[in-house]
């Protein structure tokens, strides 16, 4: 354990230097405060956003968004992966789209989207779930595919039905597979959300940011802003957590 | 499973979903106005590409990408390659890197905005940032794969730090670094386009927001197909060099 404790202690430490280098060039001066806010200020500035400018309910307002598109991707996608398992003819046609979408700059098609749906969280929420839908449907399909076919005539031998043999056998072994694709459609949908909040000043934590800079509020946006990073760090260490458990060492 | 079964496949789809969005796009039965016919979106596109004032656009946002690809991957590759060679540096950062690499760039914006100016070097700045972070974990990741004995080997050699870098280190990242550079220039391009749409007076992110803003719609829906063409052209040219790479492993 210490061997990994040092890097951590070295990279706060650093993060410390960094951070106080950074004030005393704003406090004397050398870096303009209209353009650069103190780490001093920021921090302030988050508790500020928090206490008064309504910051915890645009966190809850984007991971709500966060958490349909991801519910509705996944409650889409994994039928979808599993027919196209059960349909190799179709799973190879489509393989290779959905592996070129998956790639596609997909936040792009946000005019599209908002000329469709208007400013509302059905936009934001479906900019998040084109992502996650691709990503379950494509990790799905491989994670099935990948089941080792012994485990397959195993069931086929204990006369499963098709139900039996997708809740025992295939889903079981295709979680981790499955699981990557949720993990990485949740920090894309994440990324699209916050972005077209950014872009459209509507929803969470994007349009404080945006807000923020609108009023020319510079400690509030660079708070917002560290929230922000805060939120997708966080994230993404959540989601590693829940992939180690569910593929056990 | 025939290569022809495949194209039938996928033809057949195409056919069906183009066929789909022509009588929805003519009868109105969806989105009304907001969905065009596919055979308007065509002749749309047409026009944007018999017209000179799309090549204008066209020439701002490639300048910005090139501008934005060049900035990242430099440094990108430089820290990639201080941060892969010092493992104590490389695991301090990891956490940093990770959380800043999920986060969505676009909130970067207004940062960007304030040290540059709303020009086009803000898109180019946008660009950047978002490309130095796959570059730099491509990098890092090659890096640390590659094999003990080949630096021993360039150490015994009494190689000096330039000559370390040229001889022993670029060579054995060539894959893991073209890959990084496949998807740093995807996410530039993503950068670029989205910062021209927040904000900008030329390039193809501003003509798609301008067009949004007039309530063209078949112009939109072109100019969001001919970017996602030209992303795809990108992305091709570059998984050829990936492949290259590949072959000369």
């Amino acid at each position: 354990m210490p061997g990994r404790l040092a890097p951590a202690l070295w990279g706060l430490a650093a993060l410390f230097v960094l951070a106080a280098a950074l004030e005393a060039l704003v406090r004397w001066g050398a870096l303009p405060k209209l353009v650069v806010a103190a780490p001093s200020d920021t921090v302030a500035a988050i508790w500020r956003l928090a206490a008064e400018e309504g910051l915890l309910r645009a966190l809850g307002a984007t991971l709500l968004t966060a958490l349909g598109a991801v519910a509705a991707a996944v409650i889409a996608g994994l039928p979808a992966g599993y027919w196209l398992y059960k349909h190799p003819r179709f799973g190879l046609a489509y393989r290779n789209w959905l592996g070129a979408l998956f790639a596609a700059p997909l936040v792009l098609v946000y005019p599209v989207v908002l000329v469709l749906f208007g400013r509302t969280y059905v936009s934001t929420g479906f900019m998040g779930f084109i992502v996650g839908f691709i990503a379950v449907v494509l990790y799905t399909r491989e994670g099935l595919a990948a089941v080792p076919a012994t485990l397959v005539r195993v069931g086929r031998a204990f006369n499963l039905t098709p139900e039996q043999e997708f809740w025992k056998i295939l889903l079981p072994a295709g979680t981790p597979m499955i699981f990557t694709g949720i993990r990485l459609g949740t920090i894309y949908a994440l990324v699209n959300i916050i972005g077209v909040e950014f872009l459209i000043n509507f929803g969470g934590l994007g349009f404080v940011v945006s807000e923020a800079y609108d009023k020319f509020d510079i400690p509030g946006m660079y708070g917002a802003i560290v929230f922000v990073i805060l939120v997708s760090g966080g994230m993404l260490w959540v989601l590693k957590r829940m992939q180690l458990w569910l593929r056990p060492a | 499973m025939t290569r022809w079964g495949t194209h039938k496949i996928r033809l057949l789809t195409l056919a069906g979903l183009f066929a789909l969005w022509e009588a929805l796009g003519r009868t109105g039965l969806i989105f009304g106005e907001a969905l065009p016919p596919i055979s308007a979106i065509a002749a749309a596109a047409f026009n944007e590409l018999a017209g000179l004032a799309f090549y204008h656009h066209l020439a701002v946002t490639l300048g910005e990408v090139a501008g934005g690809f060049v900035f990242g991957v430099i440094p990108g590759v430089a820290c990639g390659l201080v941060l892969g060679a010092r493992r104590v540096l490389g695991a301090a950062a990891d956490p940093y890197i990770a959380a800043l690499a999920t986060t969505p760039k676009i909130v970067f914006l207004p940062v960007v905005m304030l040290a540059v100016g709303i020009g086009p070097g803000s898109k180019v700045a946008l660009g950047a940032i978002s490309a130095f972070f796959p570059v730099v974990i491509a990098t890092v990741a090659g890096m640390r794969a590659i094999p003990a004995v080949f630096v021993r080997v360039g150490r015994a050699f009494n190689l000096g730090r330039g000559q370390m870098v040229r001889m022993v280190y670029l060579p054995a990242l060539a894959l893991p670094l073209v890959t990084g550079l496949r998807l740093g220039l995807g996410v530039c391009i993503i950068g670029v386009l989205l910062g021209e749409i927040k904000l900008a007076k030329a390039g193809l992110g501003f003509l798609a927001n301008d067009y949004y803003a007039q309530y063209n719609f078949a112009e939109l829906y072109a100019i969001v197909a001919i970017i996602f063409a030209l992303a795809a052209f990108a992305n091709a040219a570059m998984s050829r060099l990936v492949r290259r790479a590949e072959a000369h492993r």
